[in-house]
């Protein structure tokens, strides 16, 4: 409980601070209070998690505007499920290894939505928050799309040609096992992505072979580049669709809701090592909390303009401090 | 002149499976998958022995780059197994995103390169793969001669951190190079010793520019051989102190002449000492039906072609 207090009364001074070592507060507490470094250990305080999805959101506004390039529409509806996976989910060390033994991984597949990614990463303390400022320019570590190339710490592996994600976490999964690692891998892939055949071949092996240590959440914003997913290619009932391969499949009925996400991962967390891989179908609204981008893929991969910028801005308003 | 002696006809893909096997003695970290070709790979040892480190991934060539190149991420050394086709063509932007611009530690072990696959035909024999593979950044490429070299080949890469595309072909062919043999990535063999014209060849030719030196001898041309084992990255000086010294280059290989080994020896000799160089490969088609010994002699990948190939260079010097 005294840790607990001391957080928050620092957290008035400074929530710049507290985001980065939030996590470690979490660790010592997990450790200290629960004994079990994979319990969760306590409901997290939903205003909180709140303020950093704000501004999680305002971060990825303001990347994407600054180099009037990227992809703002599928990183804000994802901003909730970023935020609950990292600052609440994953068992973590900020302290990066590539390796990751003895924690959980996570893979982004659809690595367009890089904003959400680097800024969630940022504020969770694997690099500083002020290099949220380079992102897309030459010479950064933070590349257009994700990518180990530079050396950026958080990330595993690159991503931005679509639907390779999921095979590289069921690997990843496999080592883990291999190595007696009971953590978990979780992966995010957009649902227009699940066109790319690969998908199939990686949702057919985990199934087969009981890759029952990962967690796939499909991002349901129901659009893609050139339109809604139903007018592109439709992409059928993915439950069942899933459900048919041999997956253990769960719904957030709306993943723009904090409460739903932390209960929807905290549900798939549960179900892991049962002898079926977990599926997440998760329903977001692309461009979620800037109402000029919501319910159209206008926004995939379009940046705002300065006017454009101050309005969602302003939907937005400053909670941890701007980079 | 030394003689190099066929100690017993095997097939290189025999080789690797050999090294896998002893891999899998020696380093707890080797794991291997296999897309539905565990015995034309010769990976049934491996499998036999550490079944809790084989993945079969069935016929899914994408899935299978892709968790190699997870298998990493956790310390482990992943060799993956199936037909050079499917290695690379098929997977191409699996390899170029997942493993080699993600800098992933993994062994693209490939079988059954070339023509002298045999009887399938083309839409099985690539001629294509080196090119493919060499232009990955990163991306070291071997392709072996024979069964000792391709077993050593085997063991060397599991030491080296870093993606690596290993080919090697799928017919029986002459076992001549030492059975303890230290291999060296990047490093050239010089086979022989000779003043008049370098020959440098790679894969299921370095048997054959041996034969094409034996003869040239008795011809009274003087050949130098030196066996490529490693495309990328190139043993420059080996090539460019033999051309220096010759003044006339043979190259040949088991594909296109686009993309190959002949491209990477004409780029390094442009650079540095430009000479006449003749190339013997595949010219730029596709392969067909047939045992491996007609279609080498149909699509000049022989001694005889090496010899012609050595005898036009020669008046161009």
């Amino acid at each position: 409980m005294e840790v607990q207090l001391s957080l928050k009364t620092v957290s008035i001074f400074d929530k710049k601070l507290i985001t980065g070592h939030r996590l470690l507060c979490q660790s010592f507490l997990k450790t200290y209070f629960c004994g079990n470094k994979t319990t969760q250990f306590k409901m997290p305080d939903i205003n909180e998690l709140q303020d950093f999805v704000t501004q999680v959101r305002r971060d990825i506004l303001r990347q994407v505007h600054k180099v009037n390039s990227g992809h703002p529409g599928g990183s804000l509806g994802c901003a909730e499920f970023f935020s609950v996976l990292y600052q609440e989910v994953m068992d973590h060390n900020t302290n990066f290894d590539m390796d990751g033994k003895d924690e959980d991984l996570f893979f982004l597949s659809n690595g367009h939505i890089s904003p959400v990614f680097y800024s969630v990463l940022a504020r969770s303390g694997y690099f500083p928050v002020e290099e949220l400022n380079t992102f897309r320019l030459i010479d950064s570590r933070l590349q257009g799309h994700p990518t180990t190339h530079e050396g950026l710490p958080g990330i595993r592996i690159a991503s931005g040609s679509l639907g390779q994600g999921m095979s590289v976490a069921l690997g990843a999964a496999q080592a883990k096992k291999l190595n007696n690692d009971k953590h978990i891998v979780y992966t995010l892939h957009g649902d227009g992505e699940l066109q790319e055949g690969q998908n199939w071949e990686a949702i057919m092996y985990a199934a087969g072979n009981k890759v029952d240590n990962v967690i796939s959440t499909v991002d349901l914003n129901g659009q893609q580049i050139d339109g809604s997913t139903e007018t592109v290619l439709p992409l059928g009932n993915l439950k069942e669709k899933f459900e048919a391969f041999g997956w253990d499949v769960l719904e957030i009925e709306d993943g723009n809701d904090l409460k739903q996400v932390i209960d929807g991962l905290k549900e798939a967390k549960s179900r892991t090592g049962k002898g079926k891989p977990v599926c997440i179908l998760m329903n977001t609204v692309m461009g979620n909390g800037v109402d000029f981008m919501m319910h159209t893929h206008a926004w995939h991969g379009k940046a705002p303009n300065d006017e454009q910028l101050e309005t969602g801005l302003s939907q937005n308003p400053e909670t941890l401090g701007d980079y | 002149m030394k003689e190099y002696k066929n100690t017993g006809s095997k097939d290189t893909r025999s080789g690797f499976g050999a090294g896998l096997t002893e891999l899998g003695k020696t380093n707890e970290n080797v794991v291997a998958l296999c897309a539905d070709l565990t015995g034309s790979l010769k990976m049934d040892e491996f499998k036999e022995n550490h079944p809790e480190r084989f993945f079969q991934v069935g016929i899914a060539e994408a899935n299978m780059i892709g968790m190699a190149a997870g298998m990493t991420i956790g310390g482990k050394i992943p060799f993956t197994g199936t037909f050079a086709n499917f290695s690379t063509g098929r997977v191409y932007d699996q390899i170029r995103q997942s493993v080699a611009y993600s800098g992933k530690n993994v062994k693209i072990c490939a079988s059954h390169a070339g023509v002298t696959l045999g009887e399938d035909g083309a839409t099985h024999q690539i001629l294509e793969d080196i090119g493919l593979m060499k232009m990955l950044p990163g991306m070291t490429v071997i392709n072996t001669c024979d069964f000792n070299q391709t077993k050593a080949a085997t063991l060397a890469i599991a030491e080296h951190d870093g993606p690596v595309y290993l080919r090697f072909g799928r017919p029986k062919v002459a076992n001549f190079t030492p059975e303890d043999q230290k291999f060296e990535i990047g490093k050239a063999v010089k086979l022989y010793e000779g003043r008049d014209v370098t020959i440098i060849a790679t894969g299921h030719l370095v048997w054959e520019a041996i034969q094409a030196a034996v003869e040239l001898n008795e011809k009274g041309i003087s050949a130098e051989v030196i066996d490529i084992h490693t495309i990328k990255p190139l043993d420059e000086e080996a090539i460019i102190t033999s051309a220096k010294k010759t003044g006339a280059v043979v190259t040949a290989e088991e594909h296109n002449f686009l993309g190959g080994l002949g491209e990477s020896v004409a780029r390094t000799l442009a650079e540095n000492h430009p000479t006449p160089q003749e190339f013997v490969a595949t010219q730029d088609t596709f392969g067909e039906s047939g045992t491996p010994a007609q279609l080498m002699d149909k699509y000049g990948l022989n001694s005889a072609a090496i010899i012609k190939a050595t005898e036009k260079v020669l008046k161009r010097k």
